[in-house]
């Protein structure tokens, strides 16, 4: 019985989630459509549809994507190997733990898109400058979980490891880095979204080439419902990498 | 861990002792008070950095890209100088100041109309939560298409990134809310106003503070991406005009003038966080 109303609950739930969407799109149709609303803030859902099937179509997301891709790995592989290894090492002494935590943590809160134009003019509008945002602004999260998980690991566990004669090696392979590795992978998630983000962010506001530049591209030739597409476009990208993240995170906690 | 700083203590002064005998227990006690201060490290390690940039930049780098630290500060109050700076500084703390007011308003509002009901808590979270994940940046076009070049763009985009978070710990806090506490100051005869003033509002007070923190990294973060993107008084203005004239100095100064305004209201915030949650 209890286990039936649940299921009634789940179900108006949903539909209240899904009656939402569908009334916002209908609001959307309506509004372009019948009630006037200028096509220039606001183009007509089915133009958006029709354009968002002929990018797909077409390909001519390609080389923007390709950009975007290519910042956002090297920049996350950046800063994961030296968020990881910075971690670890400054984990391994509490003296250093305590110089160090406070200080990543005092940068971590300053909002580092300011120094956008710095990198700009440090490395100019290409790909670098992005990499190299990308890659400080999610250095911070990874490091400071990094030690958080190897600072934090139960000390009864090193002992008696130790006492049992394990190595250097064997004592990180089997103790330290399995206690730590959801704290971790929580920091990793963390920096691959505000990498994503900051990259996304910094072909916005300044750049030659990316998927962030060329929405801003169509703004400006005043192509709103190909921008439309655009956005939705990235939109899914994004939620369907934060998607495919979040499983791989849940799957690391469970192994780790 | 504490093995391996003893252990590196014990071969530090293994290394000492070897010298003679003053020297080497002075070197100690400096040792021990390192160790004890980790402050002071820290402190010496930002040093450190300053000087190595000082260095790199005054020798070895380009002028027209990087500017020395010493020059930097000694160069801020010719930046406050430059026409227009006070100007578009207060313009910024305006727009932040506005921006957060309207993000914290409405997060309330919003965070206790679905956090009160569960029906809507369950419907409506789903919801809030798949929106806060989506790259918000991808749309600040739009914004400055509806709102205009000017401040109520940045107004706008600075509310829309600080208030789901503030909506998120909002709902979060009236959740963990205990039901026996609303039962009882109910059953006490508690008209609804008393409720909420007397039993809602202050269990909610550490989690509303958290998500004002939250919420003003967000407000910084909208605010300062869209006076980034385009802008026509306001700092993205000086920012472009300094970067486009190669004169690293004063940008450095602005920020760093900049940076300064968002450790403070972070500060502010995070002071009324621990200040307000430590009736409990």
């Amino acid at each position: 019985m209890a286990r039936r109303t649940e299921r009634a609950r789940q179900l108006a739930s949903r539909s209240v989630q899904i009656g939402f969407l569908l009334a916002l799109l209908l609001l959307w149709y309506l509004a372009t459509n019948f009630w006037g609303v200028n096509r220039l803030l606001l183009p007509n859902p089915v133009e958006v549809w029709e354009q968002l099937g002929d990018v797909l179509r077409s390909g001519n997301y390609l080389p923007d994507l390709r950009v975007t891709a290519t910042e956002f790995v090297v920049a996350f592989l950046l800063s994961t190997t030296s968020g990881t290894v910075i971690g670890y090492f400054v984990s391994r002494s509490r003296f250093w733990t305590r110089v160090f935590e406070p200080l990543f943590a005092g940068i971590f809160s300053i909002p580092i898109i300011l120094f956008l134009p710095l990198y700009v003019l440090f490395f100019g509008l290409g790909l670098e400058s992005k990499i190299a945002l990308g890659a400080t602004i999610s250095f911070f999260p990874i490091v400071l979980a990094t030690i958080a998980g190897f600072s934090n690991v139960d000390r009864t566990l090193i002992t008696a490891a130790r006492s049992m004669g394990a190595s250097n090696w064997l004592l990180f392979r089997h103790v330290l880095l399995p206690a730590a590795l959801p704290v971790i992978l929580g920091g990793l998630r963390i920096g691959f979204t505000i990498c994503l983000l900051s990259i996304l962010g910094s072909e916005t506001i300044a750049s030659l080439a990316g998927l962030g530049h060329h929405i801003v591209e169509l703004a400006e030739d005043m192509e709103m419902s190909r921008m439309f597409a655009y956005i939705a476009f990235v939109v899914v990208m994004v939620a369907l990498l934060n998607a495919v993240v979040s499983h791989l995170e849940a799957r690391g906690r469970r192994r780790g | 861990m504490n093995s391996a700083q003893s252990t590196d203590a014990k071969s530090g002064a293994a290394v000492f002792a070897a010298g003679s005998g003053d020297g080497a227990s002075r070197l100690k006690s400096a040792r021990r008070f390192f160790l004890r201060h980790p402050g002071v490290v820290r402190l010496g390690i930002v040093v450190l950095i300053l000087i190595a940039w000082e260095i790199a930049a005054r020798w070895f780098m380009d002028p027209l890209f990087i500017a020395p630290p010493s020059r930097v500060f000694t160069s801020l109050d010719t930046v406050l100088g430059t026409a227009g700076i006070p100007a578009a500084l207060r313009l910024t703390f305006f727009e932040l100041a506005v921006a957060f007011v309207i993000a914290v308003t409405l997060g309330l509002v919003i965070g206790l109309a679905i956090g009160l009901q569960p029906f809507a808590r369950r419907s409506l979270m789903p919801i809030v939560l798949l929106v806060y994940g989506l790259p918000q940046i991808t749309i600040l076009p739009l914004f400055i298409l509806a709102f205009g070049i000017g401040a109520a763009s940045k107004i706008a985009f600075g509310v829309t990134h600080g208030v789901f978070p503030i909506v998120i710990t909002v709902v979060a806090g009236v959740q963990n809310l205990k039901p026996i506490l609303l039962v009882s100051a109910r059953s006490m005869g508690a008209s609804r106003w008393q409720l909420l003033r007397y039993v809602i509002f202050p269990h909610m007070i550490p989690s509303f503070f958290a998500g004002m923190r939250l919420g003003m990294s967000g407000v910084l973060l909208g605010v300062l991406l869209s006076e980034l993107y385009v802008s026509t008084a306001g700092i993205g203005y000086f920012t472009q005009m300094f970067t486009e004239n190669f004169d690293p100095t004063k940008l450095f100064g602005l920020i760093a003038m900049l940076a300064a305004m968002a450790i403070i209201l972070n500060e502010i915030v995070r002071r009324a966080e621990v200040h307000f949650s430590r009736w409990r």
